[in-house]
């Protein structure tokens, strides 16, 4: 089936199996891999997006809902050269090992920081407790979020 | 493009009794099919579960899939071979029993004045790197392009070439990022062959990418230990003998990690006894995870080491401190620089706090410290090549053929590079993960990226450096070896200075060639790298809840290239290691030999909301004896003490022997049980 979406700003169209998820259309039909792949069951949040402003797993969407909605990737944060304060804050901090979850945590923040601009240290806990990372020790991950909320 | 598909074993131990790929041939999209007898890496035999039978390539990944769930295998379910001791028993091993013994045992025993013996278990973890093993395999004439997420091109490149018969410079591997490694992607693996077999007879390229559930049955594991050890030691703590059997669940193939290293390498003790046993059993392979061996094996020998200081009534910390090494422990040859004592020093304050936070102990939660040492290998060797390029704009090219696998290899290459060439970071660009396009350099692995490389990029850096320094030496008519670089200029000793591209700016098309070489490592020396961690717990004696609410890391790793990438190196280790003793763990089914924790929801991987207050420190003393540079590795040291640090602290704030990770609940209430068992039947009756 052919869905029309808007993403990051433009619109855009794909020819979808029914079946197929948000995340497999962004990756493998639009051209877009910066939202990534490493469960495809709502485990892990390195697929996070926004949906209509609303965060979520890009795994656990199908393609199809998409249709007619607004999603925004970690492309359509920021752009090379001209990144986004919250991609600031993340290499500032250092909050980057392998980088595979990184594109996920972005999109978290700026979620986060969109609804809770001072988040107390519980508030980033439970916000950022469904992107999963192997790498950093989230230590300098809370430092990101810090120095992007200020 | 095409993507493949796996048709995997279900069984941890069957035989194909018949295939029908008549329906998986014809299903759309598919552009070849493969079954045992095309490809090595496809058997009809299964003796663990999730072994390859039949791979499917196809227009997109859905149809793939597709085609393999139409691939209909009939299978004769065989007996699986699952316990340990049962394999030892029947004598099913990877390869031989390795024995060691240094002094005599037994004498040791008899001169102590307590011995203390315990059994310690650990579980079969995954490493579950966030990207999965994945790769493309593309044929270009008869050359084969690999471009995929690997811990080691090189080994791709052999092992590719080896399955393939090709010289090895036909393959060519790429991997300029990848997602994660952790010692399970140091070589090709079978998945790498079907995906280049798949490519060859398409005449496409085809990726292979695993998914999760793939993962976490066939991605490699840690794997799991029963370890018998015992200590025993003079009343003044001296310690007397060292002792332990370890059984290592191999799984079907693998190697034996060292699990007795920590025993036989951490304290002074003439008398050590250690034998290692690799169960071969129908399971899935174990693979190198982070500091392999010596993550169990610091779990058993430091938990032993404070119940042997409880039993002497020593201070944890004296105790250790009373066997300090000075030199090594296997051979005597001196340690190129040890400053371990140094790391005891800086923890003492740490350590010191446990009388402040045993006293916020209330009746139900239970506050207290512990600690354990680390020693580990990581000084990297030879051989490893890089090469700078200066050009005429006075910037500097590092080239060489390894792999950044996200520990910011590149970011410490360039600083090595800048520091020698006397520029501004920014004017140093890093080229890497490539095989055909820079020289070989080491695997990603054993904490030896950076001892590794590193010298060899300084070498090269200080080749470059040489013949900038000696045109300039010539043009501005001063004596050989009296310029330096520095700052971005050419420095005279009298203070005159020229901005290097004066010198650069000459060369117009022409470049400045360094090479260099990752030299040998000290003759007649051991190099290791060592560390100290505490850890303070809160325990719920009702509930058996743990919490982890600050742990203290000091390492010794040499000079520091990248203080903050270190210190993310510490924190994600200890992050790890606390999956590894809390809530991570494969688990199988007892009788069937299945794994049961396929996806993240099962296998449990700490999130930040886990995380503790973590200090870390380094000590940054250059090891004056090794190479140019100084620096150790820094991957794998601070994942080893953090497991017997935690139980450590709650032995101290409880009294509970807790001697199985992971460390659940009810392993907590069962230890808490034991302990009041001991304390009421070891108390006089009034
Ligand atoms: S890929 Fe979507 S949550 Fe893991
Ligand atoms: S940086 Fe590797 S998974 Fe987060």
């Amino acid at each position: 089936m052919k869905i029309e979406l808007t993403v990051n700003g433009e619109q855009r169209e794909a020819d979808v199996w029914e079946g197929e998820s948000l995340l497999f259309a962004l990756r493998e039909k639009l051209g877009l891999p910066g939202s990534k792949n490493a469960c495809e069951q709502g485990e892990c949040g390195s697929c996070s997006v926004l949906l209509d402003g609303t965060l979520v797993c890009a795994c656990l969407v199908l393609a199809a809902q998409a249709d007619g909605h607004d999603v925004v990737t970690v492309e359509g944060l920021g752009a090379t050269g001209e990144p986004h304060p919250v991609q600031e804050a993340f290499v500032e901090a250092g909050a980057v090992q392998c980088g595979f979850c990184t594109p996920g945590l972005v999109v978290a923040t700026v979620d986060l920081l969109a609804h809770s601009p001072q988040p107390s240290e519980d508030e980033i806990r439970e916000a950022l407790s469904g992107n999963l990372c192997r790498c950093t020790g989230y230590a300098k991950i809370f430092d990101a979020v810090r120095l992007a909320a200020q | 493009m095409l993507h493949a598909a796996v048709v995997r074993s279900p069984h941890a131990h069957a035989r194909v009794r018949a295939l029908d790929l008549s329906r998986a041939r014809e299903a759309p999209g598919v552009r070849a099919v493969l079954a045992p007898g095309d490809c090595d890496a496809l058997d009809e035999t299964a003796e663990f579960e999730g072994r390859a039978v039949v791979a499917v390539a196809a227009e997109t990944f859905g149809q793939a899939r597709a085609a393999a769930e139409l691939v209909e295998v009939e299978w004769e379910e065989l007996e699986p071979l699952l316990d340990p001791e049962e394999a030892v028993r029947r004598g099913s091993l990877v390869g031989e029993p390795r024995r060691y013994e240094r002094g005599g045992y037994e004498r040791g025993l008899a001169e102590a004045d307590a011995v203390v013996e315990a059994e310690y278990r650990t579980q079969t973890l995954n490493h579950n790197p966030l990207e999965t093993h994945q790769c493309v395999c593309e044929w270009r004439g008869d050359g084969l392009d690999v471009y995929i997420s690997t811990q080691y091109i090189w080994g791709v490149r052999d092992d590719v070439a080896a399955a393939f018969g090709l010289p090895p410079d036909k393959v060519r591997v790429i991997c300029e990022y990848m997602g994660g490694g952790f010692g399970a992607k140091n070589g090709a693996g079978g998945y790498v062959t079907l995906a280049a077999e798949l490519a060859r007879r398409s005449g496409r390229p085809v990726r292979l990418a695993l998914t999760r559930r793939e993962e976490n049955v066939g991605g490699g594991n840690r794997n799991a230990t029963i370890q018998r050890v015992t200590a025993a030691a003079k009343a003044d703590g001296t310690l007397t003998a060292l002792g332990g059997e370890f059984i290592c669940s191999l799984g079907w193939g693998g190697w034996l990690a060292s699990t007795a290293g920590p025993m036989q390498l951490l304290h002074a003790c003439e008398n050590v006894r250690t034998v290692e046993y690799g169960a071969k059993l129908n399971l899935p392979a174990m693979a190198a995870f982070r500091a392999p061996g010596f993550v169990e094996g610091t779990w058993a020998l430091e938990c032993l080491l404070d119940k042997l200081a409880a039993e002497l009534g020593l201070d944890p910390l004296e105790l250790r401190r009373r066997n300090y090494a000075n030199v090594d422990t296997m051979d005597g040859r001196p340690y190129s620089a040890k400053e371990l004592l140094e790391c005891y020093r800086r923890a003492e304050p740490h350590w010191e706090r446990r009388h402040e936070v045993r006293a916020r102990s209330d009746a139900t939660w239970k506050r207290g410290v512990g600690l354990a040492s680390q020693i580990w290998y990581g000084g990297g060797g030879p051989p490893s090549y890089a090469w700078v390029r200066v050009g005429s704009d006075g910037r500097a090219n590092v080239v060489t053929a390894m792999q950044d696998i996200g520990t910011g290899t590149r970011t410490a290459m360039a600083q090595i590079a800048a520091e020698e060439l006397g520029i501004r970071l920014e004017r140093v660009q890093v080229q890497v993960g490539d095989s055909s396009r820079g020289p070989f350099a080491s695997i990603s692995g054993g904490s030896s990226t950076l001892p590794s490389m590193g010298p060899a990029v300084r070498a090269a850096a200080a080749d470059a450096a040489r013949q900038i320094l000696e045109i300039a030496e010539q043009r501005f008519e001063r004596e050989d070896g009296t310029l330096s670089l520095r700052g971005g200029e050419i420095v005279s000793p009298d203070g005159t200075t020229w901005p290097l591209e004066e010198i650069t700016g000459l060369l117009e098309d022409g470049q400045i060639l360094g090479k260099g070489a990752r030299g040998p490592n000290p003759a007649g020396m051991r190099v290791l790298t060592f560390g100290v961690q505490v850890a303070e717990v809160a325990v719920d004696v009702e509930t058996g809840e743990v919490v982890v609410e600050r742990i203290y890391a000091v390492h010794d790793v040499g000079r520091v290239i990248n203080p903050l990438g270190a210190r993310s190196q510490i924190e994600g280790g200890i992050i790890q290691a606390m999956g590894h003793t809390f809530s991570e763990a494969r688990l199988d089914d007892p009788h069937r030999g299945t794994v049961l924790t396929k996806t993240l929801d099962a296998y449990k991987l700490p999130t930040i909301a886990d995380v503790p207050e973590i200090v870390c420190e380094l000590i940054d003393k250059p090891d004056a004896q090794l190479t140019n540079l100084g620096s150790k590795g820094l991957g794998e040291p601070p994942i080893i003490p953090t497991a017997a640090a935690i139980a450590n602290a709650i032995r101290d704030a409880t009294g509970a022997d807790v001697t199985s990770l992971p460390i659940t609940r009810e392993e907590i209430l069962a230890a808490l049980r034991e302990a009041r068992e001991r304390e009421r039947v070891g108390a006089p009756s009034a």
